[in-house]
């Protein structure tokens, strides 16, 4: 086996009593989609939050690359190679598509801080931007204001912003929610692509889509992991049938 | 005609028309304009924080004061500063301040953003008022305007009004341009995304503070370029030009002009000075002519209501400043 591209030890969150991640400790590889299902208010997006760098961890430890990142504010963990997209769609409302992509590009160029030369002029960031677009399927709404873009394609274009950083982690936050099947489908072959030279950390309710893609899962109730492993592991235990899925049918979905 | 263009056909009109101002204007008007065009650069400054980067400070009076200041307590007492260290130097003066108190109120958010810039504004306005550093409420007097020369050769003598107001122009124009070219980078691009959408920025890996700090320290020096032209037009300094009046005239400016737009602060500059002129003119109003501040309240409340993006909004009908400017990417072979 390979080693982990991220690994946590216990991480915990806290919001005053509430434990919202509890000493979770998971290992993500490159290759693999790695999805984290669980009720709504497991903890799922905070375990994001926690590894972007969007909240500092209570306590525990989050290792990228054998670098320890805990509490590393979120811009710095970006630039070591981590993406991610928000549940809550986040996104420059009053700018183009493009320019969208192109913003989350420039963060990767070595020379944004010049101040003199035009920003149209940077060959590889709107390459960059360009492929980001076609990936996540908007290149047909390229010169479209981000605020006129319907519901499902914003969604689109926050994924897109997350490609056009060139991650090599990449954590997706309900990716398909608020996508139309056709949208869907294509995120879903896009993630299964994307998987080949990535790590991924997929959260998702859409189990169709979960036992599609998902090369090992984690199931979180109350903040803890009670259940993480293959699919057909996490499947089997009885543990998640009963504190989550309430019953064996859904998970055959 | 690409925005773009017609934005370059008009600035070379209004410069032209500006340049050949001083042929058929009197001396008062002259005078006058060229007092509107250091609070164009005035206006200018603080829109690249609160029009681009979403900074609303409520102290920008501080690096218009400082900078006159500068320049009245640096310079010699009964000589003439040379323009090219004394211009400089009251820049970096307020660059410096800039840098040090940025480091602080950028820490801060939205309303408390805005009140800590006026608490440091306040804390320059009264050291100079209540101590004996910079003559007290009675200011100091600058006795001679700053000498423009090269060897022995002056290019230009800023005691004549006309040269003053020629210096002040290009130096206006200069700044636009500056600016232009600054918020069409990569660099502006990522501060108009800080101003739309901070969280994301940090998010994509921009180190958010750092572009915010360095607006920061532009605009404080920008504004201290006004602030010294405006030392060396009146040839005093009182503790007036740093008082918070002045900040919110500058914050009236901009959002009458149009903020985000550059060139709507500085129309911002001329309807205010405009406006005022033609408020408290006792020959037409009378007695209400020192009341000229309600006039102008009133029609800055009518200017928000009715025109939200101001007097440039009335220009163009476009979206947004980033968007507006989008330009195809060049790929080089
Ligand atoms: N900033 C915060 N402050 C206080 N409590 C929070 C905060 N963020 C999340 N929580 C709480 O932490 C718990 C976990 O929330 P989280 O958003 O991580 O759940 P989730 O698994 O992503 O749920 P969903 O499936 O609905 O998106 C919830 O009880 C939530 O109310
Ligand atoms: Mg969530």
């Amino acid at each position: 086996m390979s080693e982990p591209i991220l690994r946590t030890h216990e991480l915990t969150k806290r919001f005053g009593g509430l434990v919202a991640v509890d000493k979770v400790s998971l290992e993500l590889h490159v290759g693999e989609v790695h999805a984290v299902i669980g009720p709504n208010g497991a903890g799922k997006s905070t375990l994001t939050n926690l590894l972007s760098g969007d909240l500092p961890p209570t306590s525990g430890t989050v290792q990228f690359e054998n670098r320890d990142i805990a509490g590393l504010p979120s811009d710095r963990i970006s630039r070591l190679g981590v993406g991610r997209s928000y549940q809550k769609t986040n996104i420059f409302l009053p700018f183009t598509v493009f320019e969208n992509c192109r913003l989350a590009a420039q963060s990767r160029a070595p020379r944004a801080w010049r101040v003199w030369r035009g920003a149209g002029v940077f060959g590889d960031t709107n390459r960059q931007a360009e492929a980001a677009m076609e990936a996540a399927g908007l290149a047909h709404r390229r010169e479209r204001v981000a605020a006129t873009l319907s519901h499902g394609e914003q969604r689109q274009l926050e994924i897109a912003m997350c490609l056009a950083t060139q991650p090599r982690l990449l954590l997706l936050d309900e990716p398909l929610a608020g996508m139309g099947p056709h949208e869907s489908h294509r995120m879903v072959d896009l993630i299964r692509k994307l998987s080949e030279g990535h790590a991924i950390m997929l959260i998702e309710h859409d189990m169709d889509a979960v036992f599609a893609v998902a090369h090992k899962l984690t199931v979180m109730v109350n903040g803890e992991v009670i259940e993480s492993g293959t699919p057909e592991t996490v499947r089997a235990s009885p543990a998640v049938q009963l504190a989550y899925l309430g019953g064996e049918d859904n998970l055959h979905g | 005609m690409t925005p773009a263009r017609t934005r370059l056909f008009a600035l070379l009109a209004c410069a032209l028309l500006l340049a050949l101002f001083p042929l058929f204007g009197g001396t008062f008007y002259v005078q006058l304009i060229a007092k509107v065009m250091i609070l164009a650069i005035f206006a200018m400054s603080l829109d690249l924080l609160i029009g681009y980067t979403g900074l609303v400070s409520f102290g920008h009076a501080a690096y218009f004061g400082l900078a006159g200041y500068a320049l009245a307590l640096l310079g010699p007492k009964y000589e003439a500063a040379s323009l090219w260290w004394s211009l400089p130097a009251a820049m970096a003066v307020c660059a410096l301040f800039a840098l040090v108190t940025g480091l602080l109120v950028l820490r801060t958010k939205g309303i408390f953003f805005i009140m800590v810039t006026l608490a440091f504004a306040q804390m320059l306005y009264f050291v100079f008022h209540d101590t004996k550093l910079g003559g007290g409420s009675d200011g100091i007097y600058i006795y001679n305007k700053p000498e423009l020369k090269i060897g022995d050769f002056a290019l230009a003598n800023l005691d004549k009004i006309e040269h003053f107001y020629y210096f002040v122009l290009i130096l206006m124009l200069a700044v636009y341009l500056l600016l232009r070219r600054v918020l069409g980078s990569t660099f502006g691009r990522a501060l108009v995304g800080i101003k739309v959408n901070e969280h994301r920025m940090q998010a994509l890996g921009f180190p958010v503070f750092r572009y915010k700090l360095a607006s920061y320290v532009l605009a404080g020096a920008l504004g201290g370029l006004s602030g010294y032209l405006a030392a060396v037009q009146f040839g005093f300094v009182n503790p007036e030009i740093l008082s918070w009046h002045k900040s919110g005239q500058v914050m009236m400016m901009v959002i009458l002009g149009g903020m985000g737009t550059l060139y709507g602060p500085v129309l911002g500059a001329f309807a205010f000075v405009l406006l005022q002129e033609t408020f408290s003119n006792q020959a037409w109003f009378g007695s209400l002519a020192k009341h000229w501040q309600l006039a102008m309240g009133g029609f800055v409340v009518l200017v928000a209501l009715y025109l939200p993006r101001g007097l440039a909004g009335l220009i163009e009908r476009k979206a947004q400043p980033a968007v507006e400017e989008e330009e195809k990417p060049k790929e080089k072979p």
